[in-house]
């Protein structure tokens, strides 16, 4: 079991034949995901490394079936490729770009509620975006969609949601290394506008026959791993092992993450970890120690590992 | 990006945010000639203001009042090469290099505004306050029922009766006819201030303080400062504010990793760090301090840098005299290993290595990179982990070469 993301995924890349979409395109179907072709204005009709490039996302829709659009556009048409793929009703987007202005991405998020709350209406499926500025989402031994490398990844229980990419990977390498594989990772990327939340996710784990416990990765900034603990706290049936990154960062500095700024006061590492204990979630004392963490946790609850 | 409170000025004024008329100046010369400009136009009393980013300069004595043209000369060069300390500056001050003089406009009221892009309700909202010249986080704290919040949807942008909400919130009455039409004036501010914030790609815009000025039938609504930070992700459609940054306030190591594309921040610790990915360098730092080092900078390599770039990151990191060791700490994804190894080898070749280097590889590519890394005959200490890693760059950093 998994969620969002598995081997029957249809795949497309807006920006296929840009260096990095089409070098990533290439990557997710090595890994095994059906990537069933690509998009890229003005360059419809022709094919790249075995991909059908289309001029829209519709066309790629209509003709492929997508289902799941991965976008390596520059930053300053992400917002309309993704404008581009709600509008398509593409279900699962996921936007690797970095460096999105602000701005763009209240209007995405603003027409994304939208078109949520019409699709409810009408009993359709709700539009998930992960990202931008993510490294995306993986369901290991079935699909990935996403720059993360693939082969440290195992089949197996733990669901992990994070703000970082790397952080993600040092994560998913521990909980391998212990004999801990994952049922799926999200990246859910450091802007401070985007789309899934880490409470989207946690539900969707919490729901998810496949995944057993939970490691949620958190860094400075904004207030989303406070209302995530008070989500767990109150619905998690599952353990759940936290770390944020950010202890010994500087106030009013952006570290990186456009997202990881502390300002007057809130959004500091210790006001979260505080948060998490509280809600009953066991915070890794250091990020070489997120896997070993849950190990402890799950053999106390006489869990699986 | 930040910028100074005469430049903020000047984009008011172009987007017909009412301001007091200014001259910014970068000697005393300037300063007299400015004076001189403004008392043809009419001023007769001036403000002389020191130009730095930072906070509070009023306080530490940045910010006079000539009554007289003739008392701009002395008072701009008490100020201009000052080293103004202020509550944001540090202890070590800020050498003043750019002063505004602008005609003085005694304020009959003072009240707070800003507009902030406000990630919790994914849109921009407007802060304001009867109390001017205070530090709104103070308020938020002492008295949260003083600040008025305005969430504007973006779909509608600022409406006439998001104005009206503000005019009676600040105790200014809506009659039009009322003298001077303070409610008409406000709401042409706002629009106008609202429209350049999304135009211009801000972040966050503070006017602190908000002026009521003039008597009667002449008052004005005036913006008697200007704080402006912007999204960085933008400004490359903005050259005009790209160009407004002044290096002086920049921090040159900086300013040197921006040209590199490279996320650097200079820190207070000894332990220079290069790593891939924000968080992780985040957490690399969070893992020095709680094996008892203090690092010197946050440096991201981003995902895709080429070994010419960490040859630069890696120049960077021991150009700081502070720096006593070297942790570098790679998570290959797309961030190849022997990619690290050769930047690491080629900066080394070019600058020497005096400091002891801690070398941490996972992830793509790690055995050709640790190869690569043994063969170059560098006195490079391996390590197996993360916090192994942290462990032996803190020993090493005590210990030296």
């Amino acid at each position: 079991m998994s969620v969002l993301l598995n081997k029957d995924s249809r795949i497309i890349v807006q920006g296929i034949t840009g260096k990095t979409g089409l070098f990533h395109a290439m990557g997710c179907r090595d890994y095994g995901s059906k990537v069933v072709g690509g998009v890229t204005p003005g360059r419809g009709g022709q094919t790249v490394e075995g991909f059908p490039v289309w001029d829209s996302v519709t066309d790629a829709v209509k003709k492929e079936n997508a289902n799941v659009s991965m976008i390596f556009v520059p930053p300053f048409g992400a917002a309309d490729s993704i404008l581009e793929s709600i509008d398509a009703g593409v279900e699962l987007i996921v936007c690797i770009t970095e460096g999105i202005p602000v701005l763009d991405m209240l209007k995405v998020k603003e027409f994304l509620n939208k078109t949520n709350h019409r699709r409810k209406t009408a009993g359709q499926n709700m539009i998930r975006l992960i990202g931008p500025n993510c490294p995306g989402i993986i369901t290991p031994g079935q699909a990935k969609v996403g720059i993360m490398p693939g082969y440290i990844h195992k089949v197996g229980s733990v669901g992990i949601v994070s703000r970082s990419g790397t952080l993600t990977y040092e994560a998913v390498h521990q909980t391998s290394e212990l004999g801990m594989g994952q049922s799926t990772c999200i990246g859910i990327g450091g802007d401070p506008v985007k789309g899934m939340e880490f409470i989207d996710c946690l539900e969707l784990f919490n729901n998810d026959a496949g995944t057993e416990s939970i490691v949620m990765i958190g860094e400075i900034g904004g207030t989303a791993e406070e209302d995530a603990a008070a989500w767990v706290k109150k619905n998690c049936k599952k353990p759940v092992v936290g770390f944020i990154a950010g202890r010994t960062a500087p106030p009013g500095r952006r570290m990186g993450h456009a997202g990881a700024i502390i300002s007057g006061g809130s959004g500091t590492a210790d006001s979260k970890m505080a948060a998490m204990t509280a809600a009953g979630i066991r915070v890794a004392p250091s990020p070489a120690e997120m896997g070993s963490t849950l190990k402890a946790l799950l053999a106390e609850r006489g869990g699986r590992a | 990006m930040k910028i100074h409170e005469y430049q903020a000025k000047e984009l008011f004024r172009n987007a017909g945010v009412a301001v007091p008329r200014g001259i910014p100046c970068f000697s005393v010369k300037e300063a007299v000639e400015a004076a001189g400009t403004l008392a043809a136009q009419g001023v007769k009393a001036f403000v002389v203001k020191a130009q730095i980013h930072a906070g509070g300069r009023g306080k530490g004595g940045g910010v006079k009042i000539a009554k007289t043209r003739e008392d701009v000369e002395p008072l701009a060069k008490q100020i201009f090469g000052m080293t103004l300390v202020t509550h944001q500056t540090g202890p070590e001050g800020k050498l003043v290099k750019r002063l505004f003089i602008e005609e003085a406009t005694p304020p009959k009221r003072e009240m707070y505004l800003s507009l902030i892009l406000d990630r919790d309700r994914g849109c921009v909202s407007v802060l304001a306050s009867s109390e001017g010249g205070m530090e709104i986080e103070e308020l938020a704290h002492t008295n949260p029922e003083k600040i008025l919040t305005l969430p504007v949807d973006p779909s509608t942008g600022w409406q006439a009766y998001h104005s009206r909400k503000l005019t009676s919130f600040l105790g200014l009455s809506l009659d039009p006819k009322s003298p001077g039409n303070l409610a008409g004036q406000l709401h042409t501010f706002m629009d106008k201030l609202y429209a350049m914030f999304v135009a211009k790609d801000c972040s966050i815009l503070e006017i602190n303080p908000l002026a009521i000025i003039g008597e009667g039938e002449s008052s004005k609504i005036i913006a008697l400062d200007g704080k402006i930070n912007f999204d960085d992700n933008a400004l490359k459609r903005h050259p005009d504010v790209a160009s407004m940054l002044d290096p002086d306030e920049e921090d040159a190591a900086e300013l040197e990793a921006a040209k590199w594309d490279l996320n650097f921040i200079s820190l207070y610790g000894n332990i220079g760090c290069m790593v891939n990915g924000a968080g992780l360098a985040m957490a690399t730092m969070d893992i020095i301090k709680h094996y008892g080092g203090d690092p010197a900078n946050f440096l991201d390599v981003g995902g895709g840098a080429t070994a010419e770039k960490v040859r630069e990151a890696f120049k960077i990191i021991t150009k700081d005299k502070k720096v006593k060791a070297i942790f570098v700490n790679i998570f290959g994804g797309i961030m190849k290993c022997d990619t690290i190894a050769e930047g690491v080898i080629a900066a080394t070749k070019e600058v020497g290595l005096k400091v002891p280097l801690v070398v941490r590889l996972e992830g793509t590519n790690v055995a050709k990179g640790r190869e690569m890394l043994e063969k170059s005959g560098l006195a490079i200490i391996s390590a197996s982990s993360m916090s192994d890693g942290a462990q032996k760059a803190v020993k090493a950093m005590k210990e030296g070469l």
